[in-house]
Order: C-alpha cells, then structure tokens, then sequence
C-alpha cells in the first residue's frame, strides 16, 4: 500500500534481548520516572475551597435577564424555543397589565418559562436566537445533581436573573423552592400542557 | 520469676500486634498518598489535617457496610478464610527480633518474642500457610471469579517459595545459622548480608512482591480479569481482613528483608558509642523501623510504577529465570565461602 507521508516505520516481532528479557533495567528506569512525579507540583484544585476561573466562553446554566430599571427583558417570543436543537425550553406568554410595567419590559412577557435541563446540550442556541438579549448562559453554577426528575425543569424562580447585590455577584439561580414542582405549585408546568417533541410532526 | 517471664511475652506480643496493626492501618494511608503523589496529585485530605483520619473513616465504613455471605457459599469456610489470612499475617513477626534487650526493674526483656533456633523454617512455614487464607475463601465462596484467584495464588505462591528458600539457603550459608537473632547478631559484627548477597537479595526481594501478591504480581486479585479476584464475594470487615492481611503481610516482608539483608536491628557503632544498653536497644528499634518503613515504600514505589505481569510471564520468569538463578547463587557462595572462608 502506498503511504500517505513517508513516517511510516515497517515494524517486525522481534526477540526481546537479554538486558529487555530480565525487565530490571526497563523497570529501574520506570521508577526513576515515577519518582520525579513524586516531588512534583501536584495539580490538584481543592474543589469546593478553591474554585478554578471559568473560561470567557465556558457556557454554563441559563439566566434570564433584567434590564437597567430591574424589569424581565423576555418578551415570550419564542424564537429561543423554535431555535433549540434539544427542544428543552416551554413557555407560555402572557399580557402585561397597566400595574405590570415596572415588571416587565416588553407588552408581553412569559408568565411561565421553563427549560429542562435534562434535555439542554448547552449548545448557546438560544442565546444566539434571543432578539431581546434576554437569554445567556452565563452563570456559573455547576449543573447540579438532583434526586428528582422534575427538579430538572428549571422555571423561572431558578433562571430569573436576581437584582444584583451591592457588590454585584448575584447572577442567577438561586434555592430551589421544594413545593414548586410536588403539586403545590401556583403556576402549571407548561410542560404539562404542551403536547411536545413526541406529538410534532414534522 | 516464671509468671513474670510470661506477662512480659504478653505485653511484647501485645505491643508488637498493636505496631502491626497500626503500621498496617496506616499503610493503607500511605498507600493512597503516595499512589496520588506519583500522579501528580494530593490524595485524601479531608479527614483530619492531610486526612491522617482516613484510615479510621476507612476501617469505620467497612464495619458498617452490609454483610453479604452468598447463599451456596460454605458458611465456615467462608469465615475462616479471611480469619486465616489474618492470623497467619500476624503470627510471622513472632520470630522478628526487633532489638536487643533492655532492662526494665533488674529484669532483661528480649525484644523478640520467640528466639526458636529454627526461625527461618518458621517463617517458611507460617508463609505457606498464609495462602490457605485465600485459597478456602476463594473456594469457598462459590464464584468463579474468586476460585480462579485462588487457583493463582496459590500457584504463585508455591512457584515463588521455592525461589525464595533457595535464596535464603545462601544466607544460611553465610551465617551458619537458622535463627534470625543470630543472623542480625552476624550483620553487626560483619557487614549487611546484601553485600555478601546481592543476587540473593534482588531474588528475596522480587519474590516477596510476589508472595505478598502485591503489583507487579499482584495477579490474584487481577480487576481487568476477575472483578475483585479471591475477595469478589466479600464484603464488609470479612473484605477488610484481607486487604488488612495484604497490608500486614507487606510489613512483616520488610521486617524480613530489613533482618536478613540490611543488618535488622544493627546499626553503625553500635557498641563504640557508649550508649546505655537500652538506649542501644530503642535506637536499634528505631533503626529497624526506618528500613522497615524504606522497604514498605518502595512496595508502593514498585507498585504504582510497574503494570500487572501477564500470566506466563510470572510463571516464566518464576520457573526459568528466579530459580536457576538462586541455585547459581547457593553456588557461588558455596565456592566463596570454600576458598575465602566464612
Ligand atoms: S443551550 Fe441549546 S439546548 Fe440548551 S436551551 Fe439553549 S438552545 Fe436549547
Ligand atoms: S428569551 Fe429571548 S428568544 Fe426566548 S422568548 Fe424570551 S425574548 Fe424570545
């Protein structure tokens, strides 16, 4: 067969020579190297105590944010929704109300807004749809561990940008309230309504 | 006068299983570090400052943890197997001499608790035995998996014994004698048997990895072959007994090869420095430790360095090249020691 570029070495089974066959020189040799990692810098990051710099474009879990006066910048235009690849975001619009101005931005807004993280690929899809720039995956929490499926969904109280402290460290998330997602929620889960993925033909 | 004797072999037997016991926990300890210092990283650090706690948290979770005992196993021997490897890991260092003597209220206590005349043959016996352990719990417990690790333990076992006898049947020669008191008493008024007997070193030491069934021979517990090996079917304290076998055993071979090879409690100027004789004593106890502690090292240095022997290779190298070699070796010392007297 004619090679491709001229690096190919031919190999051939070959007799081990006496110093090889009697391994000591092969293993001396192993220790001298295990040795000097020995008294090396180690590379270990003490995780929870000291947290490693996310890269500028590390793409984390989903924040909704606010503008400059505090209020909700998603209009419910759904083009986040239409552009994921993995189908993971739901929501429901609603009107905004003469009372609800200093809440939301736009006339309409999304009275539920849910992405199932379970589903999420983290592609950043969303963030690049968003005519509203409403949506960036930029908070810096680990994607977490959960006992429950439902607590994958992540509704608004989880992705709602919160206001910001004084010294401007709050971005999104925050404690998962228990209730929301066991019966006792106040709003329904849009995913409850929506015939999804399965049912679409498309 | 007889009832004293006693209670102070009780107290040394006592205190020499509870410095097994102890060096054997913390071995494990050490084990994980330096495993993770090879690789570059820190290892257990969260039980007590550096994790000194971790071999406590260790030993609490497997007394914790379920007891599973499968249901067609053989409940009695499936007990005596882990119980076996145990005490024949403890009952070796009865022979150690771990010093001289020291002299506490007019009475001489010999830092060894039975200096029989046969020591080595003790040992010898004692090891052979050790692989009883593996062998019934294996069996025992019904598994193929943990059956095939017993097979090749105990064919390990039997391959490198012989290497190993015949390697200390040269220092026998070089000293004239089976007890191991006399053989550190040897060292100090000569010079360590590893200079009379490199080969023979190099031969004891390859095989004691191997009968400790510690990488790069460590093929009875294999992972990649036999899930867990002998010990597949265990769990909790019974799972524990082995692996703390395994660790003791690593302890009682470096006492070993520190005692025949590297002079065991003797040290330089031993008798010019003046010392009080129980100085001398825990200075050579300490002495004794510090190799101890050497050789336990490099079982770890060896073990995160060099991968698993394939099968034949083991028994090769067993076979062809460990046991002609210590016979060339017995040879050699018999035309040394023929010429150049003892
Ligand atoms: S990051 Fe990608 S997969 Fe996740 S919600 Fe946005 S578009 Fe969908
Ligand atoms: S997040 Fe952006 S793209 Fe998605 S519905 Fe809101 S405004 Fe539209």
């Amino acid at each position: 067969m004619q090679s491709l570029t001229n690096r190919a070495k031919p190999v051939a089974p070959k007799e081990m020579t006496f110093m090889e066959r009697i391994y000591l020189p092969a293993i001396l040799k192993g220790m001298t190297v295990t040795i000097k990692h020995f008294f090396m810098k180690k590379v270990t990051i003490r995780y929870p105590e000291i947290k490693k710099m996310f890269s500028k474009t590390y793409r984390g879990l989903h924040v909704l944010k606010k503008d400059e006066q505090g209020r909700e910048r998603c209009t419910a235009c759904g083009l986040c929704a239409l552009s994921c690849p993995a189908e993971a975001i739901t929501m429901t619009a609603a009107e905004r109300t003469p009372a609800e101005k200093h809440l939301y931005k736009e006339e309409k807004y999304a009275a539920v807004y849910e992405i199932n993280m379970l589903r999420c690929i983290f592609c950043g899809l969303c963030e690049e749809a968003c005519p509203k720039e409403a949506i960036f995956l930029t908070s810096e929490e680990i994607a977490p561990a959960n006992f429950d499926r439902g607590d994958f969904i992540y509704g608004k109280d989880k992705l709602v940008e919160k206001v910001h402290g004084p010294q401007g460290k709050v971005r999104g998330g925050g404690p998962l309230d228990k209730n929301y997602y066991h019966g006792n929620a106040q709003v329904t889960s849009a995913f409850q309504n929506l015939e999804l993925s399965n049912n679409l033909k498309v | 006068m007889e009832i004293t004797v006693i209670i102070v072999k009780f107290a040394l037997i006592a205190i020499i299983f509870g410095i097994s016991l102890l060096t054997a926990m913390y071995s494990t300890y050490a084990e994980r570090k330096f495993a993770s210092f090879f690789q570059d990283r820190i290892g257990p650090d969260r039980a007590g400052p550096w994790g000194i706690f971790q071999p406590l948290a260790d030993g609490g979770k497997l007394f914790f943890k379920e007891e599973i005992i499968p249901t067609n196993a053989n409940l009695f021997l499936f007990v005596l197997g882990p119980s076996l490897a145990m005490l024949t890991a403890c009952m070796t260092s009865a022979v150690i001499p771990w010093g001289t003597y020291l002299t506490i209220f007019d009475t001489q206590v010999d830092l060894q608790v039975a200096d029989i005349n046969v020591g080595i043959l003790y040992v010898f016996g004692v090891v052979s035995l050790g692989v009883y352990g593996i062998m019934v719990g294996g069996w025992a417990s019904n598994n193929k998996f943990a059956l095939l690790g017993a097979i090749r333990a105990a064919s390990q076992n039997i391959s490198y014994e012989i290497a190993m006898g015949l390697s200390i049947i040269a220092v026998v020669m070089v000293t004239g004698s089976l007890s191991l008191k006399d053989m550190a008493v040897w060292q100090g008024q000569n010079a360590w048997m590893v200079v009379y007997q490199p080969l023979g070193f190099l031969i004891f030491l390859i095989c004691s990895f191997a009968e400790t069934n510690r990488a790069p021979f460590d093929l009875p517990e294999c992972e990649t072959e036999l899930v867990g090996g002998y010990h597949t079917e265990y769990s909790s304290m019974k799972l524990g007994f082995f692996l703390f076998a395994e660790y003791i055993n690593m302890f009682i071979s470096s006492a070993m090869l520190s005692t025949l090879y590297f002079g065991g409690y003797t040290f330089p100027f031993m008798n010019d420095l003046g010392l009080s004789q129980n100085m001398v004593s825990i200075l050579g106890l300490v002495f004794l430790l510090g190799k101890i502690f050497f050789f336990i090292f490099l079982f770890m240095w060896v073990r995160w360095t060099i991968p698993r022997f394939r099968y034949d290779q083991l028994m090769r190298l067993g076979w062809q090249v460990l046991i002609p070699l210590a016979i060339i070796n017995i040879v050699l010392t018999g035309i040394a020691i023929t010429f150049f007297g003892s």
